[in-house]
């Protein structure tokens, strides 16, 4: 389960690590899908209303008795094809997105965690005439419900499904009273926890020389502060993997 | 404290060193999502950083399970995924493939359901013809009230249709009429191919039904050549846009790649192919039944012409042998080529 109470989506990856996805809820998709088609209300409107005045040189927003081509050609045909192919071109020129998806925090994906292909794009906006069976997208939000990663017929054909945008997180910043040069390596770090770990089981002089070769790159004056000790180098050492300078 | 402790407290310190590394890895992969890479080194640098974030996520994982920072990294890892295995964006290219060699390759698929689905529409069809000829009553199941009363006097109802409607506007209602209509029936399959199955044959009926019904009243003849120029492919493409339903329906009936979602998905997904071209074709067959079919002028003989000529070029588009025969094939995908979710 992730942040939004959905289940996640876990993807192999060749790295080894999986890939974990929040998928959306309807919840999530609904919200989407209102503000998109509120969208595309308003720009299917302005363009029939300004174009309709335009093309009937007055006041009135009524198609004429009998249309002709240019009726249909600059009133008509452009105001269907920003209500109908809305979702279609706005999904594959935003790599599955569209503003209501953008405002719900939400974006299509493929199963593999990949932006979907057009194919899948296409297939999904083809199917919504099934999911928009019998009114109101009825069949898509039934079956958003009840299936697992909450997905209509379309993204069922398409292999694809929604998640939600992990954006604007901010990242705690690292300790700021030391210099860069100062903190450990990832790598250097897992050698002095080793070093520290065996410590007891080292040959005394092996583990002075490994010790003082690491505690040297991270002193600034390339010599350790605190004394040649055996105890004083472990302190040293420990001093440094708790992330403070030495 | 603990040896492991220090230890994994180090880690922890040292992962948070490599936040500028993480944010110019989410900013490349940011970037490399919306525009080409401006070299090789840039490309193969995504690579690294993929690498790198999967490496300090899996550490974050464990030091810090609820952190910020595993947050961070679960999106920036996530991103770099997408980025990483999105695909090539070459439209003319996979215009030219899907043309060239999917189409193809699908419609050979599709064989046996074309041939399925058009014995349905035959069989349909003649049901319709018989029902209307033994029984003209019958029509009235069929045809809407305005048809059958243009036709009893003596008149096809198409007839004059270019006086009303101007031969732009009817061509552009019917090819996105046939157009909605075959997305229909592909889709319809969904519902284990039974939709498919009744729009085919409820297309066929009428069909049949229109006929018999027109060959009452001595119009037939003239209801024929009204067709012939553009059904002979609109028609087809019934058949075919039904046939890609069908692969979908017999992909849940008898899921042949593991579950019936996986099934019905990579049945959905191919033969969807094939609808891109049932969609350019019925363009050119609307611009005929707008054009061409509803001209007086027009002989018989060029009706049948152009009606045959246009389904000859349809079953090249779709039936042509492959491209480059010479060239190592690669079998059709039966199963997906994506990783499996593991939930």
């Amino acid at each position: 389960m992730n942040t939004h109470g959905a289940r996640d989506l876990v993807v192999d990856s060749v790295t080894g690590v999986d890939l974990t996805l929040p998928v959306a809820g309807a919840g999530a998709r609904c919200y989407a899908f209102v503000i998109d088609w509120l969208i595309r209300a308003i720009l299917f409107s302005a363009w029939y209303g300004v174009a309709a005045l335009i093309y009937n040189g007055r006041w009135s927003f009524a198609a004429p008795l009998s249309p002709d081509t240019r009726w249909f050609v600059f009133v008509v045909a452009p105001a269907a094809a920003i209500y109908f192919l809305y979702h279609i071109v706005l999904e594959i020129i935003l790599h599955g997105r569209t503003p209501g998806k953008r405002m719900a925090g939400i974006h299509i994906i493929a199963r593999n965690g990949s932006s979907p292909s057009v194919g899948a794009l296409l297939t999904r906006n083809v199917f919504r005439l099934v999911d928009s069976l019998p009114l109101f997208y009825g069949v898509g939000l039934v079956a958003t419900l009840v299936t697992k990663d909450h997905v209509r017929i379309g993204d069922m054909a398409a292999g694809t499904l929604l998640a939600y945008e992990r954006t604007g997180i901010d990242l705690p910043r690292p300790p700021a009273n030391q210099a860069r040069d100062r903190i450990l390596s990832a790598a250097d770090a897992e050698v002095a926890n080793d070093l520290l770990l065996r410590w007891s089981t080292l040959d005394p002089i092996a583990r002075h020389r490994l010790a003082r070769a690491i505690i040297s790159r991270y002193s600034g004056s390339g010599a350790s502060l605190g004394g040649d000790s055996d105890s004083a180098l472990r302190a040293q050492l420990e001093t440094l993997t708790q992330g403070r300078p030495v | 404290m603990t040896q492991p402790d220090i230890r994994d407290q180090a880690l922890s310190t040292a992962l948070l060193q490599r936040t500028t590394q993480w944010q110019a890895a989410a900013a490349r992969s940011e970037r490399l999502a919306r525009e080409r890479a401006s070299d090789l080194a840039d490309a193969a640098q995504l690579a690294n950083d993929y690498r790198l974030l999967a490496h300090d996520l899996a550490r974050a994982r464990r030091l810090m399970p609820d952190s910020r920072m595993r947050q961070y990294l679960e999106a920036a890892y996530a991103r770099a995924h997408a980025t990483l295995y999105r695909e090539a964006y070459r439209p003319a290219y996979a215009l030219l493939t899907l043309f060239r060699d999917e189409i193809p390759e699908v419609a050979r698929w599709l064989t046996p359901y074309i041939l399925w689905a058009t014995a349905i529409f035959i069989l349909t069809g003649l049901t319709g013809y018989w029902l209307v000829h033994t029984y003209p009553d019958l029509i009235s199941l069929f045809a809407s009230p305005d048809l059958i009363s243009t036709v009893e006097r003596g008149h096809l109802w198409t007839e004059g249709i270019l006086n009303v409607v101007p031969s732009s506007v009817l061509s552009l209602q019917i090819l996105t009429n046939n157009i909605v209509v075959s997305l229909f029936a592909y889709c319809a399959g969904f519902v284990f191919g039974l939709g498919t199955l009744y729009i085919l044959g409820l297309n066929g009926l009428m069909l049949g039904a229109v006929f018999a019904f027109t060959g009452q009243h001595g119009l037939d003849g003239a209801l024929f050549r009204f067709i012939v120029a553009h059904g002979c492919v609109e028609i087809s493409v019934m058949c075919l846009s039904g046939a890609a339903g069908a692969a979908v329906g017999e992909a849940l009936i008898r899921p042949a790649h593991g579950d019936r979602l996986k099934s019905f998905q990579i049945a959905a997904l191919r033969s969807g192919k094939l609808l891109v071209a049932c969609a350019v074709l019925l363009v050119g067959s609307g611009i005929i039944e707008g054009y061409l079919s509803p001209r007086a002028d027009v002989p018989l003989g060029m009706r049948v012409a152009v009606g045959v000529g246009y389904w000859l070029l349809m079953v090249i588009l779709l039936f042509r042998p492959a491209w480059n025969d010479a060239a190592p094939h690669t079998p059709p995908t039966t199963t997906s080529p994506e990783a499996p979710p593991k939930s």
